[in-house]
């Protein structure tokens, strides 16, 4: 292994340029992953966001007791997918109206009976905001005796998890498809690194060298290149993420551990391909 | 030391290579292979250091059998058999020294030992006062030099030499023949392809095999 590193360490001070040409190429492969991860990142979160506004309101007939609504939330609260439940009172959503809908204020103030109902607000826990779910707790809040109508707006809940499908389809080719083209330029550039060196191997195989002693090195300078690759390719990615979100618009930084997974990636590319390359010039003595 | 029997070797794209080759070659025996280009002088030696495999027939080469030998063994061979070609195959860029040294480090000889015994193979092919020069620095004769300082490296039993002197002017070229009978006066055996006819007419003593489009045709020890 001495020899490896010791090796690995000399081709690159032996030849810098083609070390920093490879590595160059891995990271604008990776460079186009980064900036994908970047866009896809956001879009779930401003998904998760949308999802967050998810919910199921039941509204209470005007003749209904207070022990029966207190009743009903609690048992609506023990539903698995319900996270919290918020008792909106006739009262405060005629507040809320007169806030939120101010060209009709005066409507709201003139009126003398309340035609505003009580309402249960339901939020539901993460993971349970799909149609399936919200419907299946409308229909059990439905049944209660005191409700006058349940509302949870199915064509929008419909069309945003379709949305979320799309979404989730689309970053998944898209995203196979730039790692296996970064997967092909990383590949060539370690092949054309191990090109580069065609003549050694050649003495190698020549003087008597195992193939295992002739691949270490060139497996652990495809894997350093691709990792210095994908520490560039990061580097790039957080540049330019910096300025869109400081002079054009907001947007966030990709977990850590996805710029972990692709400095990784670009590891174990690397180190794959120059196997591939390198099988093929031990075949040729 | 070597044994050719029967061998045969067909390319898949360049047709019939060599045909039904038999020959033996004895421990510290110096042999001339000549014939004219694509007779099959390259293959031969190719066939002896397995980088090609006999379509028919067995090669043996000190202890290894080409039936046996797998392709991850073949480097046991090698350490055992030194070789030698008209374009030298040295590291450009690289000091005579670092070329030889790079065949040591390369067979795992210990790092303390590397840089004597470069020196010793350097001292010993006369060119221990080139040992910092860089390749393209050195005659094409010095460059011939390295390379069978290189080859030593492993201490082979066989020599190999593929039209060693077809870069040489004369002088080199003696200089170079002259080496090979040093080495093989030490005890190794020496298989020299050349279409040099004036070399081989010069040391009539020595044992010549002919070759012509693949076939043996002459064996001077058989016509003696």
């Amino acid at each position: 292994m001495g020899h490896a590193i010791r090796e690995s360490v000399g081709s690159f001070q032996r030849s810098p340029l083609l070390l920093w040409l490879s590595a160059a190429m891995v990271a604008l492969a990776l460079f186009v992953v980064g900036l994908f991860s970047i866009a896809a990142f956001n879009l779930k979160l401003a998904l998760e966001a949308i999802e967050e506004r998810v919910e199921v309101v039941v509204y209470v007939r005007d003749d209904a007791r207070g022990e029966n609504v207190l009743l009903m939330e609690e048992e609506l609260a023990l539903l698995p997918e319900v996270e919290s439940i918020r008792f909106v009172s006739k009262e405060a959503a005629l507040l809320v109206a007169r806030n939120e809908l101010p060209e009709f204020r005066e409507v709201f103030t003139d009126l003398d009976v309340n035609p505003l109902p009580a309402s249960l607000e339901i939020r539901l826990r993460r993971g349970s905001r799909t149609p399936e779910a919200v419907e299946r707790v409308a229909q059990i809040a439905e049944v209660y005796p005191d409700v006058e109508e349940v509302r949870y707006g199915r064509d929008w809940v419909d069309r945003l998890f379709f949305l979320r499908r799309i979404g989730g389809i689309t970053a998944g080719i898209l995203g196979a498809a730039f790692a296996a083209v970064a997967a092909l330029i990383i590949g060539t550039a370690v092949r054309i690194a191990v090109f580069a060196r065609r003549e050694e191997i050649y003495v190698m195989r020549l003087v008597g060298a195992t193939d295992g002693f002739i691949r270490r090195p060139f497996l652990l300078e495809g894997a350093m290149t691709g990792v210095l690759g994908g520490v560039l390719a990061a580097g790039i990615t957080f540049g330019s993420w910096f300025m869109v979100n400081r002079f054009v618009f907001e947007l966030s930084w990709i977990p850590p551990l996805w710029v972990g997974a692709g400095i990784a990636a670009g590891g174990i590319f690397g180190f794959l391909s120059s196997g591939l390359a390198i099988r093929r010039y031990l075949r040729e003595i | 030391m070597i044994r050719f029997i029967n061998v045969s070797k067909e390319f898949p794209a360049g047709g019939l290579a060599l045909q039904d080759v038999s020959f033996h070659v004895k421990k510290g025996e110096f042999i001339f292979l000549t014939g004219h280009s694509g007779s099959g002088k390259t293959t031969s030696l190719r066939l002896i250091h397995m980088a090609e495999r006999p379509s028919e027939g067995e090669i043996r080469v000190s202890g290894f059998s080409s039936e046996q030998t797998s392709r991850r063994e073949v480097w046991k061979l090698r350490r055992r058999v030194g070789y030698v070609f008209q374009d030298f195959r040295l590291l450009p860029g690289r000091s005579a020294s670092a070329n030889v040294a790079f065949a040591l480090e390369v067979t795992g000889t210990k790092k303390a030992e590397i840089r004597p015994r470069t020196q010793r193979l350097l001292t010993q092919v006369g060119l221990s006062h080139k040992s910092g020069a860089l390749i393209h620095e050195l005659s094409g004769g010095e460059q011939q030099r390295v390379a069978i300082a290189r080859a030593l490296a492993n201490e082979p039993l066989v020599f190999l030499a593929d039209e060693p002197t077809g870069n040489l002017d004369e002088r080199a070229s003696r200089g170079v023949v002259d080496l090979f009978f040093e080495l093989n006066a030490m005890g190794m055996a020496v298989l020299m392809a050349t279409h040099d006819l004036e070399l081989v007419r010069r040391h009539p003593h020595i044992r010549v095999i002919e070759l012509d489009q693949g076939r043996l045709v002459y064996d001077s020890e058989g016509a003696s």
